[in-house]
């Protein structure tokens, strides 16, 4: 685990607009003839709001998935009921453990960056670890995911076995394919943070995605465990 | 304040061939690229239309050559029923994605809304680089299926299972087909969600000082809300592919039900859902219909208040429609299966909100023609094929009444008439706001200008041309004449045929007009008059405040700052007929948002 201290990673200011240039601010009017620097010139770098769109479609995908399995199984004579793998039980735990360490990284990280006041040295001197530690904690949620299929498999159901398999791997496979997402999102965190130039808006970005996996996965924990 | 360039360095100029035409990071360049693929698609759908006209006005011709497209489609050069449904459905899916879809919203949003915003470019570059060449993989995968396998799917752009789903037991094209289609479809899906990530970032965060939302154009708005849509309706048709896919190679159950036999053999599926299916699609498809003509509804607007002088009746109350529009059209969906089997009170459900919608549509139109009555308006071809968009979006979307009543439509439904009703108000209606875009901006984006006589012969012959080919369409529609058929033997239908001969000669002279669109575009893209100065159409927007063709970063070395709303036209005692945006001077209509 990298414990190397090293400068404190420069902060870009995120689009902070200057001499004209960039966020329009969401209320930002300029009656002409008046004073330009009284206006409100913040408006939120683009990851933060891009993060909450591309979480909306990702929403729209599974509901979409969702209200499938609910038509599928109202009409369907030939549903099979089945109890779930429980090494599921223990990758959700996985997955919520990989956000609390995962927070625990973004603290320190902007303690480390200055953004937050107070933190422990021990942090300031590995902000990654916790990164590390989160992305171990991703990998072993696949790997269980994966091995919760290996297993379903060796007992003989597979994907067209009957269609309540076919959804359990749709949506397992869809959330771990977003995953992957999540786990590229935190190596190109962990990569910038090595050459010092991490965003704040990036960090937090990866971070949302991240927490959003383990809520997604927890929905849908909750509705295999009801409907399968 | 920090420096600038920091900001301007997000991407730089690109200096090798590569970066700067094939994968280039510039939202001008992506524009142009989604510009050029909408084009090739166009002309591959129009000749597919023709092929198609030609067999239905005079079936017992051979097309020369028609063999060379198909291995068994068409032997002697005498298409096959099958053949005939298989270029009916690449027609389809072709111009519903690859050209409405992707000409007025991906081309021309990508090149004009970060400048109208005023931005340097995309907040997410590399996504917006994506989204083209995955949709230009999409196209390619599409395309492919006519030369793999028994050909392209036969089942229409709606694909309706079990249909789709049931693999070749179903026909020509419909195992390995389908499951192109719905890749190539599913592809497509991930490029507008990429792209409608960027188009709401760049709308939200971008916008240069001073562009409050209410002071951008109302091309810039039709965007914003275009790719809200595109983000909801495209993130549901992709899982619906992988689950059609998935019925196709993995032998799933999602759509097909038990027991079902074709030719003499029983299916192995079990239990699958034929109505999920068109839930799903649908569920896209109607917020599709608006994905594709909202973008026209912001580019009519635009192009018409440059050319009237003077800004629309109520620049609020049409964005407030076109919001409108765009949330009802989650609502409506229903209205394409009335006789699917539904619930008739689900019938009644769907029909109230179709009705509905018809509210914001006649409010836009009521609009224009309140704020075209009494104006000089400017002809040229770009004002003329705005005001060939309202006459089709009123002509088609009138017909929309009678489908949207449950009972009417139940008559109507899969006949002519909706062929015709759809043809009008989403495909025409939307080339037209594509027509009228180009000759609109091609001086901005290529820094020549159109040719403007045979811009206007192209207008009146693709005018008089599409009244020709699709109003005949509702009158065999009222004659029972069904879609999808490619030969009309039935005794009710037989007397039917010198209409469809009239409509294929018509359909060939609007293909013909086409044709000086394309030499136009062609010749003029290098030939074509440099305009007078940046402005040439005297407009108020950020994109006629910039050099022609914009720079790099859009602005040069001085990013621009807004001072007026972005129609200000006419404005007494102003020193000209026009404000610009950008101009600082303290003129304000008494209209102008405070």
């Amino acid at each position: 685990m990298a414990t190397t201290v090293h400068e404190p990673p420069k902060i870009e200011l995120d689009h902070l607009p200057s001499q004209g240039s960039g966020n329009g601010g969401r209320r930002n009017l300029v009656p002409a003839g008046e004073d330009l620097r009284r206006l409100k010139d913040y408006s939120p770098p683009p990851a933060s709001t891009g993060i909450w769109v591309g979480l909306a479609a990702i929403t729209m995908t599974f509901a979409a998935f969702t209200s499938a399995l609910i038509v599928r199984q109202g009409g369907a004579a030939d549903w099979h009921h089945f109890t779930l793998p429980p090494v599921l039980y223990l990758n959700t735990l996985v997955i919520i453990a990989s956000s609390v360490t995962l927070e625990i990284a973004r603290r320190r990280i902007a303690t480390f960056m200055g953004g937050l006041k107070g933190g422990d040295q021990d942090g300031v001197a590995s902000p990654a670890r916790w990164l590390y530690v989160t992305l171990f904690l991703g990998l072993l949620f696949v790997a269980g995911q994966t091995f919760a299929w290996m297993q379903l498999r060796a007992q003989g159901f597979g994907i067209a076995t009957n269609v309540s398999y076919s959804f359990f791997y749709v949506l397992t496979v869809a959330h771990a394919l977003h995953v992957f997402g999540g786990l590229g999102g935190l190596v190109r965190v962990i990569g910038k943070l090595h050459k010092s130039v991490l965003r704040r808006s990036t960090l937090d970005a990866a971070s949302r995605y991240w927490h959003f996996m383990g809520v997604l996965w927890l929905y849908l924990l909750l509705l295999l465990w009801m409907r399968l | 304040m920090h420096d600038m360039s920091a900001h301007a360095a997000q991407h730089g100029a690109p200096t090798s061939f590569i970066r700067k035409h094939v994968f280039s990071l510039d939202h001008k360049v992506i524009g142009k690229q989604y510009y050029a693929l909408a084009l090739l698609a166009a002309l591959i759908g129009m000749v597919l239309s023709w092929i198609m006209r030609i067999h239905l006005g005079f079936g017992s011709y051979a097309i020369p050559g028609l063999h060379l497209l198909s291995k068994n489609g068409a032997p002697g050069d005498v298409m096959t029923p099958e053949y005939y449904l298989q270029l009916m459905t690449m027609h389809g899916t072709i111009m519903v994605f690859f050209v409405l879809t992707t000409a007025p919203f991906a081309a021309f949003g990508n090149f004009f809304l970060p400048i109208q915003t005023g931005a340097e470019d995309m907040p997410f570059p590399h996504f917006n680089m994506m989204s083209f060449w995955v949709t230009f993989v999409g196209f390619w995968v599409l395309v492919a299926s006519f030369f793999v396998g028994d050909g392209p799917t036969l089942g229409g752009w709606t694909q309706y299972a079990p249909l789709s789903a049931i693999g070749s037991a179903g026909g020509p094209g419909e195992g390995l087909g389908v499951v192109l289609w719905a890749t190539s479809i599913a592809i497509f899906c991930i490029g507008q969600l990429l792209g409608s990530l960027n188009f709401i970032t760049t709308t939200l965060d971008m916008r240069c000082r001073g562009m409050s939302l209410m002071r951008l154009p109302l091309t810039a708005w039709a965007w914003f809300i275009t790719s809200l849509m595109g983000l909801t309706a495209f993130a549901v048709l992709m899982p619906a592919c992988i689950l059609l896919i998935l019925d196709h190679v993995a032998g799933t159950s999602f759509f097909v039900a038990s027991n079902l036999v074709i030719n003499d053999q029983m299916l192995p599926h079990s239990g699958g859902s034929t109505l999920l299916w068109q839930h799903l699609f649908w569920f896209f498809g109607h917020p599709e219909v608006y994905i594709a003509i909202v973008p026209g509804l912001g580019i009519v607007s635009h192009v018409l208040i440059t050319n009237m002088r003077r800004p629309m009746l109520s620049h609020r109350v049409l964005i407030y429609s076109m919001g409108a529009l765009a949330t009802l059209s989650y609502m409506v969906y229903g209205h394409h299966m009335f006789v699917s089997g539904m619930n008739p009170v689900s019938s009644l459900a769907f029909s109230f909100p179709t009705l509905v919608i018809t509210i914001p549509s006649t409010i836009v139109v009521l609009i224009w023609l309140g704020s075209l009555y009494g104006s000089k308006l400017r002809i040229n071809a770009a004002s003329l094929f705005a005001l060939g968009f309202i006459s089709m979006f009123i002509s088609g979307g009138v017909s929309g009444f009678f489908l949207a009543q449950p009972s009417i439509d139940i008559m109507l439904h899969a006949t002519y008439f909706v062929v015709g009703h759809f043809h009008l108000v989403m495909g025409v209606a939307a080339m037209f706001g594509i027509f009228a875009g180009t000759y609109f901006w091609f001086p901005k984006m290529v820094g020549r200008m159109m040719n403007e006589t045979l811009g206007k012969v192209h207008f009146w012959m693709s005018f008089v041309g599409a009244y020709c080919i699709f109003m005949p369409f509702h009158y065999l529609g009222i004659a029972g004449n069904v879609r999808r058929y490619q030969a009309f033997t039935d005794d009710y239908l037989i007397h039917l045929i010198p209409v469809h001969k009239f409509i294929t000669v018509a359909a060939l002279f609007t293909g013909f007009a086409q044709l000086i669109f394309l030499y136009n575009l062609i010749h003029s893209r290098f030939k074509g008059v440099i305009p007078p100065n940046d402005n040439p159409w005297e407009g108020t927007s950020l994109e006629w405040s910039t050099a022609t063709p914009p720079p790099h970063n859009n602005f040069g070395d001085k990013m621009p700052v807004v001072y007026h709303d972005p129609y200000q036209y006419s404005v007494e005692g102003a020193s000209a007929d026009y404000i610009m945006q950008t101009s600082p001077e303290n003129v304000h209509s008494p209209d102008e948002e405070k």
